[in-house]
């Protein structure tokens, strides 16, 4: 018995070492990674590069010549590339502090235990978050039309004269924001539930124990044990304001007088609009420099958590 | 006189989450009502809140102006040969990079996180540029093989699959489990969540994503649903019944898609960032 096992045995390894076996462990991980790392070289790194390169350069038609740093310089004198970067930044300041603010307080309503329908609430405030933008914006933009939306008809029952949302530069920055909290909130606020979920229960009976209220717990216990949850978020959040396109793009398509012109947006012009590849280019690097700022800010910030 | 002031604190709690719950929902609402209306009733003062009886005229004028079968195919086929190859492509990268050991494995690693980092946007002049040399320009992989290896997603499944103990895939391999066999048979099926969660992913970004087809698309019957709706609303005379209908056909699916599968659906979208 023990024989014929061993016999057995050994005709299958045999069979397994002669079948020829083109992928051994040793080339396997080059054949598994080799699609992904060879797609991203030529759809990535070879741009990353080559964009680089184009924003020392102007582009007509099809020749190509190096103008050295003109591309910047042009980009420090241009009105309404600055005015994108302020849009941009104007929004980010505004719309991710009220958007996180909403999410945490809906985040912490749903978490109290006494609730029912947490689910269903769960559900319809995450909805948002699976629209397109492009579909998102095009309702919002007849929403908020001046002279018959349906936000200016429910706002005159309070006694809101119509407000001009889509035409003037103010509101117009305001409908932007609206657009981006309605899309986000819902978002955030499942990332923020995942975080309070994470929190031992342990730490609020003790609190409570020793006479801290609801709202004391908030702020000693459920703030500052969310806080990686929040670095999280707000990285998150304002790496997607910086690349702001799809929103100002249907809704106000930049204007009224550039009032909603973001980086991106301006980047689409410059490039698909006027074909100035290069100006485009400096604009596109401009970005990845804020973008790496914000990134090295962020994790000076994490670093400090460990 | 506590349990009363109990009462009203959880009835204000409701009534602001329900206020919220209509503010999230309202515009889903109105969008399906205004896709039954002619384009002059959707600005109507006082607003109709009930549907109408025009959805059949709005979907036939959708239909004459832009092949609307056509373009809701264009977008499904893109996004899911797009999620499918590249969930597959994602995975085997991941997998390489969980369970083995190989020369130039960190700086391979390292060259695809830095991708991670920098904004997309960058890529889109040179892209473009590629796109024209190939000869490229409306046709579907311009859409699907420039983003077909996701850095992210390979990220995701990496850390997914380092979970995975390596006794089960070296007691195959001393069974004489081949490479492959080994990656298709054990590996995957022990990440099918992860699996789950990044494809939904990937198909949410490809089937809302605007920038890239609207730059590689320019004629009618290749556009995907978002760059449809972007020429719709760029007309001289919009049709907003025409433009709601679309809204709507473009949500509805994935609506629908998120109702059945919430729980991956919601991991999904958070890109697995968050464990549940």
């Amino acid at each position: 018995m023990d024989q014929t096992e061993k016999v057995v045995r050994t005709t299958t390894d045999f069979r397994v070492k002669n079948r020829k076996n083109l992928l051994t462990p040793k080339n396997a991980p080059y054949f598994f990674m080799g699609p992904a790392f060879l797609l991203i070289l030529i759809f990535t790194v070879y741009p990353v590069i080559s964009s680089f390169i184009l924003s020392f350069q102007e582009v007509r038609g099809i020749e190509k010549s190096f103008v050295g740093f003109s591309n910047y310089s042009r980009l420090f004198h241009d009105p309404v590339f600055y005015k994108s970067l302020l849009n941009t930044f104007q929004i980010l300041i505004v719309q991710v502090p009220i958007m996180l603010t909403l999410s945490l307080l809906i985040a912490a309503g749903l978490h109290s235990s006494m609730l029912k329908g947490k689910a269903f609430f769960r559900i319809s405030y995450f909805m948002p978050a699976i629209t397109a933008l492009v579909a998102a914006s095009i309702v919002f933009m007849i929403l908020l039309d001046e002279h018959f939306g349906i936000v200016n008809y429910f706002l005159s029952f309070v006694g809101v004269d119509s407000i001009p949302w889509l035409t003037t530069p103010f509101w117009a920055k305001v409908s932007v924001i609206i657009v981006m909290t309605w899309r986000w909130t819902g978002y955030n606020m499942v990332i923020f539930l995942a975080g309070l979920q994470n929190i031992p229960s342990e730490l609020y009976e003790a609190a409570s124990i020793d006479g801290a209220g609801k709202v004391k717990q908030f702020f000693l216990i459920t703030i500052p044990q969310l806080k990686p949850v929040f670095i999280f978020t707000v990285v998150m959040s304002t790496i997607g304001t910086l690349q702001l396109f799809d929103e100002p793009f249907i809704l106000t398509n930049g204007g009224p007088n550039s009032a909603t012109m973001t980086i991106t947006l301006y980047l689409y012009e410059t490039g698909f609009k006027f074909f100035e590849f290069g100006y485009a280019s400096a604009i596109a690097y401009v970005l990845v420099l804020i973008t790496a700022i914000i990134s090295w800010i962020q994790m000076k910030l994490v670093g400090d958590e460990e | 006189m506590i349990t009363s002031k109990k009462i009203s604190s959880k009835i204000g709690i409701y009534s602001l989450l329900i206020a919220g719950v209509i503010l999230s929902i309202g515009p889903f609402y109105w969008m399906l009502v205004g896709s039954t209306l002619p384009s002059g009733e959707i600005f109507h003062i006082p607003p109709k809140l009930l549907p109408g009886d025009h959805l059949a005229k709005n979907f036939q004028s959708l239909n004459e102006s832009l092949g609307i079968a056509k373009i809701f195919w264009n977008s499904l086929f893109i996004a899911l040969v797009y999620t499918f190859t590249c969930t597959l492509i994602s995975a085997m990268a991941g997998y390489a990079f969980a369970k083995f050991h190989f020369k130039g494995k960190n700086l391979f690693f390292f060259i695809i996180l830095c991708t991670l980092m920098i904004p997309s946007q960058v890529t889109l002049i040179p892209l473009f540029e590629m796109m024209v040399s190939f000869n490229w320009l409306n046709t579907y992989q311009a859409i699907i093989l420039p983003s077909l290896a996701s850095p992210f997603a390979i990220y995701l499944m990496r850390q997914n699959m380092k979970a995975v103990p390596d006794s089960i895939i070296e007691a195959s391999r001393v069974d004489g489990a081949g490479e492959l066999r080994i990656f298709f048979t054990i590996i995957l099926p022990v990440v099918r969540p992860a699996l789950a969660a990044v494809s939904i992913f990937l198909f949410m970004s490809q089937w809302n994503s605007l920038i890239w087809p609207l730059i590689t698309l320019n004629s009618k019957e290749m556009f995907t649903l978002p760059v449809a709706l972007s020429s719709l609303i760029g007309m001289a005379r919009i049709d907003y019944g025409q433009v709601m209908l679309g809204t709507t056909l473009s949500t509805i699916p994935i609506m629908l898609f998120f109702l059945l599968l919430q729980k991956h659906f919601i991991s999904g979208i958070l890109g697995g960032s968050v464990k549940e």
